[in-house]
This record gives C-alpha cells, structure tokens and sequence, in this order.
C-alpha cells in the first residue's frame, strides 16, 4: 500500500514536472539567439529523452549482468531489464521524432546522417531485436538468460557503434550539431526548465518502470499459479 | 577447448565439402545481390563504380546471415542445441569451431564476390593488403556474432526471421570499417585505413572472447 | 525410504543407486511434462518404462540425461544432482531419444568417430571404438562408408543405437529403441542391453514391445506412468532377493510381474502413488 501511494505520488511528481516543462518551454522562455523561430523549444524535450533512453538501456544492461551472475541471479533482474528496454524502446522512437522534427527547419531535412543520431537509429533497431527475442516463447529461466545475453551482447556493440560513426561523419563535411555550442546559449530561465526537463522524464521513467515492472511480477505470479491447477490437470489424466 | 574446436570445425567444413550447399546455394546468392544492384544503380558504373566497397560488403553481410543459417541447420534440424549439449563437446570449443568454419567458408565468398565487384562494377583492386587484412578482420567477426546469435535463435520457431533481425544491426560497425577500409584501399589512399581497421580488429577480439565465456551459458538454456 | 537427515545425493550413492528420483517436476513453458516423479532405479537394473502416449516417458528419460532442467523436487543420478549440474551427467549417459542426432552428409563411420572424438576418445581410440561398434550392430560391408542421410529408417536407428554401444556409458536411456527395427534388430537390441547390463551399466528403456506377462522380456521391472508421474512400480523380484549382476540364463515367466493397470490416482498431493524400492546389488 505504501508502495501504492509512492508510485502514485511519483506519477503525480513527475506529470507536474512535465506540464511545467511545457509550458515553461513553449511560453515562458524566450527565443534563442540563432535558432529558426521556436525551435530552440525541442531543446528542453530532444536532450532529456536522448538521456533517459541512455539510462534505460544502461538499466537493462545492469539488470542484464546481474541476472546472469550467478551471486545475485534473480529474477526481478531479468524482470528489470525487460521493462527497462521497452520503456528504452518507446524513449528511443521519441528522441528518434523529435532530433527529425529539429532538423527540418534547421537544416531543411527530415534526417541526417549525424553521429548521434545515426546511433540512436541503430540502438533503436538493436533493441527492437532485443525485445523480438524477449517475445520468443519458453520456459521463463530460458527466456530470461538467453535475453540476457542477447542484450549484454547488443550494448557491447554500442559504444562500437558510436566511435564507427563518429569517425564515419568526422572524415566528412556536412551538417553537425555541436552539443556544445548548443548549450553555451542556455543560461537564465533556459537552464532551469531544462533542468526541469531532464527531472520530469526522469520521474516519467521510473514512473513508467515501476508500473512495467509489475505488470511483469503479476505474469509471472499467474504463472506460477496456474501450475499447480496445470500438474493436478495432468495428474487427472492418469485417471482412467 | 582447442581440440573441441578443431574437431568441430573439420565436421562442419566436411560437411559443407560433401554437401555443397556454399558454393551451391551461398554464393550464387551473393551473385545475385550484385547483379540486382547492378541492375538498380546501373546502367553505367557511374554510380557503381563509387559505391563498389559498400556493395559488396552489404553482400557478404547478408550471406553471413545464409551461412550461419546453413551452420545450425546441420545440426539435426530443430534438435540443434540438444545435440551439441549431449555431444559432450566443450561450448567455447564448439563456438570457436562453427566460427572457424564460417569465417573459412566466408573468405572464400569475399575471394569470388571480390571477382565478381571488379567484374561487374569496374572497380580496381588496389591496395591488396589492406583489402585483404579487412576482409580477414571482418570476417572473423562476422563469424563470432553469427555463432551467437545463430545459437540464441536457432532454437525459435521464428528463427528464419529472427536472425537477420538481431545479426545485421550489431554488425553495422563492421560494414562501416570494412567499407570505408576498403574505399581508402581502392581510391588508392590505403594508409588511410588504419583507424577503420583496428575498429575491425577490435571488433572481431571483443566478439570472440565473448563468444567463448557466453556459449555455455547460451547452449543451456533448455 | 529416505532417511531423514542424509542429502539426496548421498542417500543414492549409498543404497547404489542409478537413478533417485524424488517428486521431479519438468516443465516446457507451462505444461508439466513430469509432474512430481518419485523412482528409484539400482545400479545394473533393467527398467521397463511403460504408459500411454504423453504419459512424459520420454521427458523422463530426457530429465535423466540432464537435458530438461528439473523444475522441483530431486533428481540424482549417477551421483550427480541435476538442481545443481545438469551438464556433468551428459558423458556418463548414452541417450537414444527419437531425433538421431546423426549428420546426413557424412557416413556412418565418420558419425561414429566423431560422436566417440566428441566424447573424450582420441583418434586412434575412437577408430577401434567405432569398428568395434559397427560389427556389433552389424553395420558392414558397404553401409560404414554410406551417408547417413541415404540410409532407411531402421539403418539410421542402429547407427544412433552404434553411436551409444561404442560409448558405453554407465546409464542407457533409450526412448522406444525397437521402433523402426525388424525382427532381427530387435533381438540384437536385447542381446545388447543384456550385455550392457552384464557390464555394469543400467539400461532404462521405453518400449511398446511387451511379452506374455505384459513387461518387456528381458526388463528386470516396469514402471507405470501416466499423466506425469509414477502410476504403479511393481518388482521383478522382492528387494529380499540379491539381484544378480550377470544376465540370467532364461528369464522365468514366473519371476514377470503381472500387468498392473494404471490404477486410480489417489487425492493429489498426497502420498508418492508407489513405494520406491531401493534394489540392492549382489
């Protein structure tokens, strides 16, 4: 119940959070110095959902690690890992939309062929196959270490992938964002609603975790609970 | 673990010897993948000619995917795993061998579609070194992933479309390297390549001592 | 019956004991395959495993082998207890399940060497092993130099059976191992497991091949299953007896037990449906 209540007061946290990042961003702060009209706004949403998406994965792979270890094997981890590379997955997507949604008044196209972004479109695909596999159907200890190691796998190819790229674009002209020069624009009232940005989604994760989460302990227990009915089921079939 | 390794890896290329399925069915494949971007990008090799590393190295990526297809598929049908876990090889012994024979059978595709580019594309093999040091580098790690990955699949029901699914995203850096090592090579710039070739490198050590913790773990699992 | 306080592995390498099961649960996703086994077979004792189709025969001779994880309860054989390491027990016992675990491309001879190689041989032994293995199961003239894959049916099963006689493993699980054999095969088949017997292994067997008194012939018992457990497990002889370690001259019809049909099965969850018997070796 305590557990509830908390949950409860988090979501409650973290939509606050939210509307106020809104409309802080939309209305209150001003327009930036050298960004097409508005769309410094993707400023506090683009970066804080480039950072969740980080941590989720960085949770699965934790997660990951530690339900394979055989000291701490249990299957809340696994548990873990899938919730948090679903809610990776949908984080993923978003900042997928919204890096495009920057560049098209920016730069005048839908993509481009950028360091970050073309990582985020391989993460993404990465983890689509992860939760492909996830969905594979056996037995949940099977299930379980197999994507494990499947996503222990996919992260090691991650920082891989980032240098391959980031090579990749700096042998080549063309469009970059420099993260840097991005934030040296941000002071003021900027730098508090994106603060406020990361701390809402944030919130918005764990919030978003918590209740994956459980959903997943609730199968599982159904599971369990229905194989006791399953084993006097099979032991009637003995019954002549 | 060497030995495990050796053994079945013999098994595998003897296998593929009597069966012929590589040179049967792989590699007209790959000759098909360059036919049809022939047949895409064409006429002239205007925009062949360019893009003649990238091309190729998407067909070697999507064979890899036949290949390690064809290499579980051998081990009696739908009972692979059973069998390898009953066999009483070592697991890290039977990874080293399945790779060892893909990334045999993998260089000798690379040695026909390396004809088949220079044919068909107007390339020019220039920088024979680094062609083949990224071809050897790649392929090695092509073949650690495969190994797993074939192995996580092999046991599914949707195998067939879950592999391609999990192999190729991972092994997008190799594409990467493999492709800009091979342009420095072509465009006559073949100092060039070191960076990409080292990635290569560390690819292929990172998959493979993966693969020899990970593959008993992996096989276990029912 | 199990003594109170000694572990389960111990308890069976005291009483010699091939195979301890107690309550085993297998599972494949949801489905009990085994739903609470409880059998004990001695080392050296022939066992007859008999039931209707999905009664989990052949789960149980795969939970032995160590290739399903044990879900619950206790499983121990040769020695080893599968909760903890199922891997270890997969050398010292030779499985013929229905798959052959056979490459189609490459000849009987080559399946032979590399499948003794694969299981710790060296080269040179596993030539002989092979030979040896080949003229038991009369694999000759121009079959050891056949693929796998041109041969029939029955020509398959005696290379996988081959496969299980040149290792000689301590504990023979053989799912239906008379399916797909003639006459002749058959009888082979039984000289071998009597012969493997007579060597000190353990044989469990499932078959639909039963003689007059309903068990197969030369089973030293049948175990009944049905629905995933043990329904009835009737003796051969009574644990008084010694068993002998080498085969009988003639099996006499008087020592076969008369064909238990599967009882009722009592309340669930109550009492194990038989008292397992510990056999005692001579």
């Amino acid at each position: 119940m305590r557990a509830d209540r908390a949950l409860r007061i988090l979501g409650l946290a973290a939509l606050a959070g939210m509307v106020a990042t809104v409309w802080l961003g939309l209305f209150v702060t001003p327009n930036a110095v050298g960004y097409p009209d508005g769309t410094v706004r993707l400023l506090y949403i683009h970066p804080p959902l480039a950072w969740v998406m980080f941590i989720a994965y960085g949770m699965a792979t934790l997660s990951s690690l530690l339900y394979l270890w055989p000291r701490t094997r249990h299957v809340r981890f696994d548990r873990l890992a899938g919730a948090s590379a679903e809610v990776g997955v949908v984080f993923t997507g978003l900042t997928l939309v919204s890096g495009s949604i920057w560049g098209r008044p920016t730069w005048g196209v839908w993509w481009t062929w950028d360091p970050l972004l073309t990582t985020t479109a391989l993460l993404f695909v990465l983890y689509l196959g992860y939760l492909a596999l996830r969905n594979v159907p056996g037995e949940p200890e099977t299930v379980a270490r197999r994507a494990a190691i499947a996503g222990l796998v996919a992260f090691l190819d991650v920082p891989i992938v980032f240098f391959a790229v980031s090579w990749w674009r700096s042998l080549h002209q063309g469009p970059t964002i420099d993260l840097a020069t991005r934030h040296s624009y941000v002071h003021g009232s900027m730098a508090w609603t994106l603060l406020l940005g990361f701390v809402s989604f944030t919130l918005t994760y764990v919030w978003l975790m918590a209740h994956r989460y459980r959903l997943a302990a609730l199968r599982d227990r159904e599971n369990d609970e229905g194989l006791g009915a399953a084993i006097a089921d099979r032991w009637a079939e003995a019954v002549r | 673990m060497l030995r495990d390794a050796l053994l079945v890896c013999g098994k595998d290329l003897r296998i593929e010897l009597r069966s012929k399925v590589g040179l049967n069915q792989v590699a007209p494949f790959a000759a098909a993948v360059l036919l049809l971007f022939g047949l895409a990008l064409g006429p002239t090799t205007a925009a062949l000619k360019p893009a003649a590393a990238g091309l190729f190295w998407v067909a070697v990526l999507l064979s890899v995917v036949l290949a390690v297809q064809r290499s579980f598929a051998i081990e009696s049908a739908d009972s692979a795993r059973d069998g390898l876990r009953l066999s009483g090889l070592d697991p890290a012994g039977i990874f080293l061998g399945k790779g060892a024979a893909i990334v045999s059978q993998l260089l000798v595709l690379e040695a026909l579609l390396a004809a088949g580019v220079a044919l068909l594309f107007g390339a020019r093999l220039d920088g024979a070194l680094v062609l083949l040091a990224a071809c050897v580098t790649a392929s090695v790690g092509l073949g650690a992933v495969g190994v797993i990955y074939g192995a996580l699949s092999s046991g599914a029901r949707v195998k067939e479309t879950l592999l391609p699914l999990l192999l190729l995203p991972v092994a997008a850096p190799v594409l990467l390297g493999a492709t800009k090592a091979w342009n420095d090579a072509l465009s006559g710039r073949p100092g060039q390549a070191d960076v990409w070739l080292s990635l290569l490198a560390v690819f292929a050590v990172l998959y493979v001592a993966v693969g020899t913790v990970a593959f008993g773990p992996l096989l276990e699992d029912a | 019956m199990e003594s109170g306080g000694a572990s389960p592995v111990a308890w069976a390498i005291h009483m010699a004991l091939a195979v301890s099961l107690r309550d085993a649960v297998a599972l494949a996703g949801r489905f009990p395959l085994l739903a609470g086994v409880t059998l004990d077979v001695g080392e050296g004792e022939i066992v007859h495993l008999s039931g209707p189709n999905g009664a989990g025969k052949s789960s149980l001779l795969r939970l032995c082998c160590g290739l399903v994880p044990l879900r619950s309860g206790s499983a121990v054989v040769l020695g080893h207890d599968l909760a903890a390491d199922r891997r270890a027990v997969r050398l010292l016992a030779g499985y013929l399940g229905h798959e052959t675990f056979l490459y189609e491309e490459l000849t009987v001879e080559e399946n032979l060497r590399f499948a003794l190689r694969a299981s710790g041989s060296s080269a040179g032994e596993a030539g002989v092993q092979a030979a040896s293995a080949m003229s038991r199961l009369a694999l000759a003239g121009r079959l050891p130099a056949t693929p796998v894959g041109k041969l029939s049916a029955g020509q398959r099963r005696r290379t996988a059976l081959a496969v299980v006689v040149g290792r000689r493993p301590r504990l023979w699980l053989l799912d239906e191992p008379h399916a797909g054999l003639d006459l002749e095969g058959r009888q082979l088949l039984d000289e071998i497991i009597l012969e493997a017997r007579g060597g000190g292994a353990t044989v469990i067997l499932s078959s639909h091949e039963l003689g007059e008194s309903g068990a197969h012939p030369i089973a030293d018992r049948v175990v009944q299953l049905a629905g995933g457990r043990v329904v009835d497990d009737a003796t051969g002889t009574t644990s008084a007896e010694p068993r002998p370690v080498l085969p009988p001259a003639a099996e006499p019809p008087a020592a076969q037990p008369p064909l238990a049909e599967p009882r009722e099965v009592p309340a669930p969850k109550a009492q194990p449906a038989s008292q397992p018997e510990a056999a005692h070796v001579a």
